[in-house]
């Protein structure tokens, strides 16, 4: 089948009901999607769906024909995901940096929906987004200081 | 392989640079006399420019990392380091991975929060002698005396004539020049520090993490690589008595189903029993392993419940037990006590929960094994995986990628041996063996599950007259050596034996215990028992004799020497000199004056808040922490601040010194709140983060306060960073549970413990 990713049309060769990530990670070559728990539980494979945050876990390839779906590869393109990056960068964000491709996916989406979030927002948006190595707080930081930047560029 | 190895090969090879030119290993070292530090590890350490510089035509540094990255920031660290005795342009500063390969590059076990501590020296003299070299080489070109020449951000530059050379333009020459004599060389003083020591440097890896380039283990791609998962018998020790893979193989994509036999004997790193399915995908490989019908044959450990453990482990030490540090009369101090006070304290197994799985992928080319590991232990790596395929060790080389978090997991290679044994009985083909989350909280090298037992004895004043603390919890050594039932100098040094208390009767106590499962390290190891039954029980004598806790623990910590570790028993001393490396009881007491001051200690709180404090010396430095809790009606816990006093001696990378505080506050609060494995027939009990639950963002303290002590000046020996920061926090927040409900938590994790 066909699927849509980061803008490119991709052909699949791979049984209908294989989740999204093994086909980005073992069939693509598109490993920056994380594979954590299988039962999104950890939020490490994050990815868009028509813009909405998705775990690719637990999301069978059958129901993705005709979709957008961007990955963290291609998020960048996007003026959320660039402005993430940026922020991420800036207060060096990752220790181990394992699941900052999915905590970066969930907090685009956040941001396209919740351009000025609250710590409640946040909350809600990145707990389904575990950090073993615990870097919640500076998370949370670079979420505020990408919406002040692309507030100001607003 | 994949396309960003291919490159960083590509790019290297391309080199004209140091790094081509072999390399002399000069070590030197003082025969007989006792080894510390990086002496102390196999292997030791290494200096060689050559072994660690590549400067390329181009003038690009690519500083080779031989310790493995894990989110302690070491692959821009110890090139921060590098690079400011090279006077480097940091834009210009490039990482590579070392092999596992120690006879080169020394030690590579990246444990015990030691990389910087052994390694800062070393990577400093081999910056100072690539510079060395670099102005040896300018001054030969222009013909003037290399006393006229000096290396400025990435130039050598003739002052006097005016004329400067890039390092890319010197590097060719310069690799061919003799490496400068260890005592010949030039450091700098601190004051000329560009990198070392400064804030606002991003790591290295930033730009690869935050797009999806990173390479983790579980990242890697060969070509016509096979995916493989296994199923591990459920128990420790079990065996597989009979398998039926009709059903798997007839699953499409299915290309081979593989029985991995399992060792006799103590667990080392060698791989579990187990049946492992190779496919063409993961996903095909994890469906067909739920077809697998296997009959397990559970042995000695099948009836292992943590429960039954739990009053094993209580019956034991409420006995004597053996001793392994007495001063004074315990036993006519207590007699004599106004007021004794006892506790018992239970911290159950732990999983370390890595957020990559353990994952490891493997091919044999004409008789050359490659193996591509996120491995703390790239040495061992090879050795085990070289024993197991029957192999020398020069056929084997492991690249060791990003660790996807380590903890101390993925010091145990397990998982890079099963992806290796299976390539070999696929006649080489690549294969890479992905553990599933259920494996791994199943089949961890747990952390170990501890009672312990403290009495003390006050006098009419509340001064601690007594002391005595009975530690019982099943050894690390039970994955080396059959059945040993005393805990090792390695772990009674964490906390236990070494408490640096001012008082005249104290005892030291070790009954036994036996494991029955894989028993292993866990970030801080035994430092995290041991400080939170310490650090929970100062608090109750503080209570019992009526007086602040600040104060009191101060009363029992006493004045401040400088204690001889010998003097406390501890013939470990986390490896260190102990001239070099005493206990500083002032610098303790430091860290606990700062903290208590930075968070507000004793500022009145409304009902249902609390502070509480907690300190711990481990891996060479001094932590304190002061803890804000509130405890609602009924029983939610929150907590809006942490504050923590970090002493670690000079700090290289202050930032990360700090995100390793951080991170280690927000796993001390998961660890004390939520976190357990049970065991029952043998099985752990828990498959994924819904029953084995973490601290997510929303419970997670939003502000955490780190504050450094400063220095006194470069030449004090460095402390360890990434793990001192756990065992405090555990105990801090239990105290400010009482200090907010008047409640005693004495078993972990909290749970429900608060609900009423």
């Amino acid at each position: 089948m066909q699927l849509t990713i980061n803008g490119a049309a991709m052909d699949v060769a791979a049984a209908d009901d294989t989740p999204l990530l093994w086909v980005l990670r073992d069939r693509l070559g598109m490993t920056g999607t994380k594979f954590g728990c299988g039962m999104a539980l950890c939020g490490a494979c994050t990815v868009h769906v028509d813009g909405v945050a998705t775990r690719a876990c637990i999301t069978p390839i059958s129901v993705l024909a005709g979709k957008k779906i961007v990955t963290i590869e291609g998020v960048g393109a996007t003026p959320q995901g660039k402005a993430l990056q940026t922020a991420w960068t800036k207060v060096n964000v990752a220790q181990c940096g394992y699941c900052q491709s999915g905590q970066i996916m969930s907090a685009a989406a956040l941001l396209a929906k919740t351009p000025k979030p609250s710590d409640t927002d946040i909350d809600a948006a990145m707990t389904g987004n575990i950090c073993r190595c615990g870097t919640y707080p500076r998370i949370r930081a670079a979420i505020k200081q990408a919406a002040a930047g692309l507030e100001q560029k607003a | 392989m994949s396309a960003q190895m291919i490159q960083r090969r590509t790019f290297l090879a391309g080199l004209s640079g140091l790094v081509l030119v072999a390399s002399v290993s000069r070590i030197a070292k003082a025969a007989d006399a006792p080894k510390y530090g990086a002496d102390g590890m196999q292997h030791g350490w290494r200096d060689d420019p050559l072994t660690f510089v590549a400067i390329g035509e181009d003038g690009i540094v690519t500083v080779v990392v031989h310790r493995s990255e894990m989110g302690q920031g070491i692959r821009t660290g110890l090139p921060m380091v590098i690079a400011d005795e090279l006077d480097a342009d940091w834009s210009k500063v490039r990482v590579t991975q070392a092999p596992g390969d120690e006879e080169k590059f020394g030690n590579q076990d990246t444990d015990g929060s030691r990389s910087m501590r052994h390694h800062f020296d070393p990577m400093r003299r081999v910056g100072a002698a690539a510079r060395t070299m670099l102005e040896a080489a300018a001054a030969a070109s222009w013909n003037v005396p290399v006393s006229s020449v000096r290396a400025v951000n990435h130039e050598v530059i003739h002052e006097q004539s005016g004329r400067r050379l890039g390092y890319g333009a010197l590097a060719r020459a310069a690799a061919k020049l003799p490496v400068p004599a260890r005592d010949s060389l030039r450091l700098k003083t601190p004051s000329q520090f560009r990198y070392i020591g400064k804030e606002n440097i991003p790591l290295l890896d930033s730009g690869d993490i935050y797009h999806g380039r990173a390479q983790y283990g579980i990242d890697t791609r060969l070509d016509g690589m096979l995916y493989a998962v296994v199923a591990r018998s459920p128990v420790f020790g079990g065996k597989v008595a009979h398998f039926d893979a009709a059903a798997a193989q007839a699953i499409p994509g299915v290309v081979k189903v593989i029985e991995i036999p399992g060792t006799p004997g103590p667990a080392l790193f060698a791989p579990l029993n187990g049946v492992a399915i190779l496919a063409e995908d993961t996903w095909i490989a994890m469906k067909a392993r739920q077809a697998l019908q296997i009959e397990w044959n559970d042995g000695p450990h099948g009836t292992y419940d943590s429960a039954a453990y739990r009053t094993e482990l209580e019956q034991a030490a409420r006995k004597p037990g053996k001793v392994l540090r007495e001063a004074g009369d315990v036993d006519a101090a207590m007699a004599k006590a106004a007021r004794k006070v006892e506790a018992e304290y239970y911290l159950p197994h732990i999983a370390h929960a890595t957020m990559e799985p353990p994952s490891a992928a493997a091919r044999i080319v004409d008789g050359q094994c490659e193996v591509w590991a996120p491995t703390q232990a790239p040495q061992a790596t090879r050795e085990n995986v070289a024993k197991r395929l029957g192999l020398p060790l020069e056929k084997v080389t492991v690249h060791v990628t990003l660790l996807g978090g380590g903890f101390g997991r993925k010091s145990k290679p397990d998982f890079a041996t099963e992806a290796a044994f299976l390539s070999q009985q696929m006649g080489g083909r690549p294969v890479k063996v992905v553990w599933t989350r259920d494996d791994d909280l199943h089949h961890d090298y747990f952390h170990t599950v501890s009672v312990e037992h403290l009495q003390a004895g006050l006098d009419a004043q509340g001064k601690t007259t007594a002391w005595l603390h009975r530690s019982v919890a099943p050894t690390i050594v039970s994955i080396f050596a059959p059945d040993p039932q005393h805990e090792a100098a390695f772990e009674t040094g964490m906390g236990l034996i070494n408490v640096p208390f001012d008082v005249p009767n104290l005892r030291i106590e070790n009954p036994a215990a036996v494991a029955h499962t894989r028993i292993g390290w866990f970030r801080s190891v035994s430092n995290v028992p041991h400080a939170f039954a310490v650090q929970s029980f100062v608090a109750e004598l503080a209570a019992a004799a009526g007086r602040d806790h600040r104060d009191f623990l101060l009363d029992l910590i006493g004045p401040a020497p400088h204690i001889d570790p010998g003097a406390l028993k501890d013939s470990w001393n986390h490896g260190e000199s102990p001239q070099r490396y005493p206990v500083d009881t002032g610098r303790l007491r430091r860290v606990i004056e700062t903290v208590t001051r930075e968070a507000g200690w004793g500022r009145k709180l409304p009902k249902g808040q609390g502070l509480g404090l907690a300190a711990h010396y481990s891996f060479v430095s001094y932590v304190a922490a002061v803890v804000a809790v509130e405890v609602s009606k009924d029983g939610k816990l929150t907590i809006p601040r942490v504050d923590v006093a970090f002493d670690c001696g000079p700090q290289v990378y202050p930032d990360r010194i700090r995100s390793q505080l951080e991170g280690a506050t927000i796993m001390g609060v998961s660890l004390a709140t939520l976190g357990e494995i049970t065991f029952k027939n043998g099985r752990a009990q828990q498959d994924n983060f819904n029953t084995y639950q973490v601290t997510r963002m929303a419970e997670a303290p939003h502000d955490i306060r780190v504050h450094l002590l400063p220095a006194t000046d470069w030449s004090m020996p460095l402390g360890g960073v990434g793990e001192p920061g756990l065992p405090p926090i555990a105990p801090a927040l239990c105290n400010a549970i009482f200090a907010a409900t008047n409640k005693r938590i004495r078993r972990l994790p909290i749970g429900e413990q608060l609900a009423t």
